[in-house]
């Protein structure tokens, strides 16, 4: 919040930036490989993307319902687009079937960006499952935001549970 | 809302403008003024009358408590303790001993008179009020008012006189005169059940608008009337919705293939500006109430929501990522010019340009911390006035001196202990208070004044 500073501060803070930035990326390696470490022992999050099964409801054997992002992201991760897979065929399978994707943000954002943001998790759901053969009449998109947590935890852990795109039949 | 309702000014005196008693409000205020608020007096007649009608056993009282608790929650005066008034309300009204109340060390003094206007079998009569601000030290009459109305008014009459009594000893309109719409929550975390609510500024009066059928969010008044626009999720299809509180009536607002959301009025009050989201993508719309004209103002693949038009309608300030993370921009009305503000470090949110046109307020997300502030158009002079676990979504005061936002707790462990409530803060960030709610409470906007 403090804008005003003389040049020689600046230099100086520039320098710290630098310093600071290298230590950063040095902080951050030795943080990924910690969590490649810890993501086994937990087998509950990769990064802060869910990878359990808690919440998890299956639209057929073997098929899961929900996929899971990380904080501010809409990119579907590798697991999800397994998932996303394994729903076009079980949509193929049944061609009459029509869904509802609903998108889904944690409670840490505010309330109108994070009705954006579920729009674009669910819709990146959606655009996947079409390059899967999905023809884009069969799914309609729903954005909750931050509205409908499935976990009314404070914590990183319920917070990943809540950041989901849930396929819906709607017929 | 009955359609206004005489409100007689009658100016009993005029006043000049001598150097009288001065309260400056652009500092956070830790002196707040000394000021007796007198019981207004009342006759035994008139006292009967409004018993009968109103279920109140002394108006007069009940109206100066009104005026009293407006005074006290504005952080700028302190109201003092009536049982060391010396003087009776009928007396003081007609001839202060100013000894008498400079000895409480009053700086100020308010005295009134209410009665009863009789008109008749077919009338329920009408309230009539006088009061007079006096300055104790000098030992004058600052100001003399009187109203009449009808008897329900009562409330709305102790917060015109506070209107009055801020604006003459701050210089700037009052806030006191206005209501709050927001969104009133119950049930668990899960499944929230939230209903549209009103109430007046001081939380009397509250009344629910929905049922809680279906979800309503962020709800905000047209500056020009009683017309409120917000997000509802009627038929499982989110769209802006167009609400009379008077008549109740409900419309959606355009025909869009797709979610709107995030609603403002422009300032004329002839406009709606929300974003309207497609495909993965959102944009910014206006809609004018009249002719339906839609108009694309952003034209982007981020995320472009929350905005909100400056008060003489020429710039929109809204919320984007497309710099990779949420932040505050600027633009011409047209959608021209665009140009990112917020260059602190966090993410930026919910940005409401001042109904003053020279700060923009907004909540910040910064280290899992979430904060209140303001800055200036340009981005400049940024300033947080508070920081908690969770608040967003800011309204400002009608004259630019106080924010209203909602806050939420944090869960324990079993996910227990949510709970979200209004909170006001002054702008210089001191006076920060809780705003009772009969349930939780989020969304708030706050009207323009009802009356002048």
């Amino acid at each position: 919040m403090l804008s005003i500073r003389n040049i020689d501060q600046g230099a100086i803070m520039k320098l710290n930036k630098i310093l600071k930035n290298a230590f950063l990326v040095i902080i951050a390696s030795i943080a990924l490989s910690a969590c490649a470490v810890s993501k086994k022992s937990t087998g509950q999050m990769q990064g802060d993307v869910y990878t359990g099964t808690d919440t998890v409801e299956y639209l057929a054997s073997g098929v899961k319902d929900r996929v899971f992002f990380a904080t501010n992201e809409s990119v579907l991760t590798t697991a999800a687009r397994e998932t996303l897979r394994k729903q076009a065929a079980w949509l193929r399978k049944n061609s009459k079937i029509t869904i509802v994707l609903e998108g889904h943000a944690d409670e840490r954002g505010t309330r109108e960006y994070n009705l954006a943001l579920g729009e674009r998790r669910a819709n990146a759901a959606k655009d996947y499952l079409m390059t899967y053969g999905i023809s884009s009449d069969r799914i309609s998109v729903l954005s909750y935001g931050k509205e409908r947590p499935v976990d009314s935890g404070s914590n990183p852990l319920a917070w990943s549970k809540n950041r989901r795109s849930v396929t819906v039949k709607a017929n | 809302m009955k359609k206004f309702l005489l409100i007689i000014f009658l100016m009993l005196t005029q006043i000049k403008a001598f150097a009288l008693i001065e309260v400056d409000i652009t500092r956070g205020n830790l002196n707040p003024l000394p000021i007796a608020v007198s019981p207004l007096s009342i006759d035994n007649n008139s006292k009967n009358s409004f018993k009968k009608i109103l279920k109140k056993n002394n108006i007069g009282s009940e109206i100066s408590i009104v005026v009293e608790n407006n005074l006290k929650a504005s952080g700028l005066f302190n109201p003092l303790n009536k049982d060391a008034f010396l003087q009776k309300p009928d007396i003081a009204n007609l001839k202060p001993r100013f000894e008498d109340w400079n000895l409480i060390k009053a700086q100020a003094l308010i005295t009134g008179k209410v009665s009863f206007i009789d008109e008749g079998v077919d009338s329920t009569g009408k309230l009539r009020v006088e009061f007079r601000l006096w300055d104790v030290l000098a030992g004058k009459e600052m100001m003399a008012l009187a109203f009449t109305t009808v008897p329900n008014n009562w409330r709305r009459v102790g917060h015109i006189i506070t209107d009055k009594v801020y604006e003459r000893l701050t210089g700037e309109k009052g806030y006191f005169d206005t209501r709050i719409i927001y969104v009133a929550e119950e049930g668990p975390k899960t499944r929230r059940i939230k209903k549209l609510a009103i109430m007046d500024q001081d939380g009397a009066n509250n009344k629910f608008l929905t049922l809680g059928n279906e979800l309503v969010l962020t709800p905000r008044f047209n500056p020009t009337s009683q017309m409120v626009t917000y997000l509802s999720y009627f038929r499982n299809l989110p769209r802006v919705y167009l609400l009379d509180i008077e008549t109740g009536v409900q419309e959606v607002v355009g025909d869009f293939p797709g979610m709107t959301f995030a609603p403002r009025f422009s300032p004329d009050g002839k406009k709606i500006i929300m974003s309207f989201a497609k495909d993965g993508n959102s944009d910014i719309y206006t809609m004018d109430l009249e002719n339906r004209i839609v108009e694309k103002i952003t034209d982007h693949p981020s995320i472009d929501t929350s905005p909100s038009f400056s008060p003489n309608g020429k710039f929109i300030c809204f919320n984007s990522d497309r710099s990779g993370y949420q932040q505050i921009y600027v633009m011409k009305s047209d959608g021209s010019n665009v140009k990112r503000i917020s260059f602190g470090k966090g993410l930026y949110g919910t940005p409401v340009w001042s109904p003053r046109g020279d700060l923009i307020a907004f909540t910040k997300l910064h280290k899992g911390k979430f904060y209140i502030g303001v800055m200036r158009t340009d981005g400049s002079g940024e300033r947080l006035l508070t920081e908690n676990f969770y608040q967003e979504a800011p309204s400002w005061s009608p004259n630019g001196r106080v924010l209203i936002f909602y806050r939420e707790t944090e869960t324990n462990d079993k996910g227990e202990g949510f709970s979200a409530k209004l909170w006001s803060i002054d702008l210089t960030g001191y006076n920060e208070r809780m705003i009772n709610t009969p349930t939780d409470a989020s969304d708030p906007s706050w009207s323009s004044l009802l009356s002048n």
